[in-house]
């Protein structure tokens, strides 16, 4: 399976968590907003058939989810009935994403919770991949499985980490190193095992501190970086933005 | 539901149920009590009736293949959101043609009604047995590790296999059958169609081996071991979180 999609202009992200309830949408919405406040041209497109939720959180904000373009709400060549994913909807994906390329500067893929064949299909085909993760053992259990499930069956080499709802600076790093841990315990020998030798790196791109003008934000359906953007959570999506436009 | 008022209770009586009533009836299922015809509550009591029957398979009174793929759309997202481990099972009868033709088909169809009888003997509560088509049966078993799965199968194959089934006046039968068997991978959520594919595969493959086996799918990548949570949790620091 290739990683990502050859784009001259576009670079996509696919945002995942493993376990849902981590704020993997908060953190789209916001990092996009982010990314959006540097001056780049960015798509969020709800790759959650399932449970989208995304419109929530984002309210006034533009979207389009892939269910709007498979039932041609949006304006992509071809539009499919879906349940799920059928060999149709596999075949539509790529060439949807592939339209929306040239428009964007990035797009980030909000996708569902745990890893369903339209998303491990969805990430398939993009440049990047950030797993949302928050210090919760659940969390970190389910973080651990998809990035094994990513390096296994995708071959990614490079996993980005936003740690979620952290209580102390540091947490994040912590968390971090405790995953890269574990995947050069078990997950680095099986990719040897099958002539692979290049290493598999997580990178932390961000710690979110837990703070109660999340919640605020969330309530009330608005972007934390809209809103209360000097908020402690919200500098630190603006700083993962940083990172993550390099 | 708010209470029918006289234009649902006319519009209910204007309805012709004649068919479903009929249907009701010779399926041997039990009659909404005629006293409260047009009433909500009947028509309730008729509509659940017309949903138990198109959710059975008559000769068996197994669960249909509709009923099956309604239950398996289900677990499916429950496993996606759970991550707990779950198995389809898909169990076909070896050489049921041959029964037919040495028997008659009244025998291959004692012979299905034993083996779902049996079938349904080897499930706990929460799993779900359903006739798929012909002589293929289909099993769902919600929060199944990948360590009892074998166990689980074996338990089905020798079950029917050491069944003896009466199809006429002192005349028995023997059949075995094959099973393959797919995983749902935690928190990877499938498509019931693809999950029933994967299963399948195994069956074949079961059938290519020779039959009278069960054969399943390697477990997901996606399983973490004790030791690897050993490993994420077992620094000092993350103590705590665990207790």
């Amino acid at each position: 399976m290739s990683n990502g999609t050859t784009s001259e202009s576009g670079r996509i992200l696919a945002v995942t968590s493993g376990k849902g309830g981590v704020g993997k949408t908060f953190v789209s919405a916001n990092l996009a907003a982010a990314l959006a406040a540097r001056g780049e041209r960015v798509l969020v497109l709800d790759a959650d058939l399932g449970l989208a939720n995304l419109d929530v959180v984002l309210n006034l904000f533009p979207k389009v989810t892939l269910h709007d373009v498979l039932t041609g709400r949006i304006a992509c060549s071809g539009l499919v009935e879906y349940s799920r994913l059928t060999p149709q909807v596999r075949d539509q994906l790529s060439e949807i994403i592939l339209q929306l390329v040239p428009r964007f500067d990035r797009i980030l893929l909000d996708t569902g919770a745990g890893i369903s064949d339209v998303v491990l299909h969805a990430v398939s085909l993009a440049d990047e991949v950030l797993v949302v993760v928050t210090p919760e053992p659940t969390s970190m259990t389910d973080a651990y499985a998809t990035i094994k499930v990513l390096a296994t069956l995708q071959k990614r080499r490079h996993v980005r980490l936003v740690v979620n709802q952290v209580s102390a600076a540091g947490e994040g790093r912590t968390i971090r190193n405790q995953l890269q841990l574990v995947v050069d315990r078990f997950v680095a020998p099986q990719l040897k095992a099958e002539g692979d030798s290049v290493p598999l790196v997580l990178e932390l791109l961000g710690e979110i501190p837990i703070d109660p003008a999340v919640r605020e934000a969330v309530g009330k359906r608005a972007l934390l970086l809209v809103t209360m953007p000097g908020a402690p959570a919200a500098t630190a999506l603006t700083a993962a933005a940083a990172r993550l436009a390099g | 539901m708010p209470p029918p008022t006289d234009s649902t209770k006319s519009d209910s009586q204007a309805l012709n149920l004649d068919a479903a009533l009929q249907l009701l009836e010779q399926s041997g299922h039990p009659l909404p009590r005629l006293r409260d015809t047009g009433k909500a509550a009947w028509l309730q009591a008729v509509i659940d009736g017309l949903c138990e029957l198109s959710s059975r398979d008559p000769l068996t009174g197994l669960a249909n293949r509709r009923h099956f793929e309604l239950m398996l759309a289900g677990e499916v997202d429950r496993v996606a959101r759970a991550g707990e481990p779950a198995l389809v099972l898909m169990i076909d009868i070896d050489h049921f043609k041959k029964v037919n033709d040495a028997h008659g088909h009244p025998a291959g169809d004692e012979v299905l009604k034993h083996v779902a009888h049996t079938l349904s003997d080897c499930i706990r509560p929460m799993d779900t047995v359903a006739r798929f088509g012909g002589e293929e049966f289909a099993m769902i078993l919600p929060n199944c590790p990948p360590s009892f799965a074998h166990a689980v199968a074996e338990r089905i194959r020798i079950r029917i296999q050491s069944m003896t089934i009466p199809i006429a006046a002192g005349e028995t039968v023997r059949v075995t059958v094959s099973l393959g068997g797919a995983f749902a991978p935690q928190w990877v959520r499938s498509s019931p169609l693809l999950w029933v594919e994967r299963a399948d595969q195994q069956l074949y493959r079961a059938k290519a081996e020779g039959r009278d086996r069960a054969c399943l799918e390697q477990p997901a990548v996606s399983f973490v071991s004790p030791e690897e949570k050993g490993l994420l949790f077992g620094t000092s620091q993350f103590q705590d979180l665990l207790s």
